[in-house]
């Protein structure tokens, strides 16, 4: 696997822990451990992009995120375009 | 505002090329218990919703309904891509060639196109929950069969993931079910 699918995929992670937590605390807002660890998760997923975003280009547009040198938001691949190998 | 992220909420892994698979698949996409009715259900229930909760739990997953509707037409994309007439025809998917190519559309597995009659938006908090703890359950039944009926184990394992996230809307849907019957005992003055 490239370096590229490894580091979306470790995105994907993060990103899946903050929406299953995000869920959860909807319906108990004071969970302070679940509070505390979708706090973590989203610091963390939050360096993950922007190391990710700087290789790559944006993964988020509308002033979310910047774009170097280039307007790059309309590089492939496109998600659709993404496919992974059995074990990756 | 809703704002696009460039990634899948989940990898897809695609075998190989598998129209039959798609044709069935494709139900998720457009078909009554499939993720543009889950999307457009809650996203439109949302707004007479009692308690602040309910509306937060109606957004976020109407937006993760939408993220699924994605992955689904990622996989449908991904197994007739390399499609030819004839795996296309041997298929039984020739019908729907001959009005989308390989275009997305929102049909269900038997061709027929979604309509707003799948979903209902009612205003009464109790009946739009139990609607939504019935359409989680259903959806859930849906790609369980289409696990069955899956012959790539690279597909089934995102079919796995969404199977499983209906499981966990339906915990969350029930807990706001229960918050709101809270909110409607406090209110009660006799």
């Amino acid at each position: 696997m490239d370096q590229r699918r490894r580091d979306l995929l470790r995105i994907m992670e993060l990103e899946f822990a903050a929406v299953d937590l995000n869920l959860f605390l909807d319906t108990h807002p004071d969970e302070q451990r679940a509070l505390a660890d979708y706090n973590a998760v989203s610091q963390e997923l939050m360096r993950a992009k922007m190391a990710y975003e700087s290789r790559y280009g944006p993964l988020m547009n509308y002033g979310y995120s910047m774009s170097e040198g280039t307007w790059r938001w309309v590089e492939e691949p496109w998600p659709w375009e993404i496919t992974f190998n059995r074990g990756e | 505002m809703w704002i696009y992220e460039k990634k899948l909420e989940y990898p897809i892994r695609v075998s190989y090329t598998n129209p039959r698979l798609a044709k069935e698949i494709i139900t998720q996409y457009g078909g009554p218990d499939g993720e543009l009715a889950a999307s457009l259900r809650y996203l439109t229930q949302r707004y007479t919703m009692p308690i602040s909760q309910a509306k937060a739990v109606l957004t976020d997953i109407g937006t993760e309904e939408l993220a699924h509707m994605e992955i689904v037409a990622s996989l449908v994309y991904n197994l007739i891509k390399g499609a030819t007439i004839d795996e296309i025809k041997a298929a039984g998917l020739d019908d729907y060639y001959a009005d989308h190519d390989k275009a997305l559309y929102f049909v269900n597995a038997a061709g027929a196109p979604w309509v707003a009659s799948y979903i209902q938006s009612k205003g009464d908090p109790i009946a739009d929950l139990h609607e939504d703890l019935a359409a989680e359950e259903k959806a859930r039944a849906t790609y369980e069969f289409l696990i069955r009926l899956s012959d790539d184990p690279d597909v089934t394992d995102t079919l796995r993931f969404l199977r499983e996230r209906e499981v966990v809307h339906f915990q969350r849907f029930g807990e706001t079910l229960n918050l709101v019957h809270e909110w409607m005992d406090s209110k009660k003055v006799f």
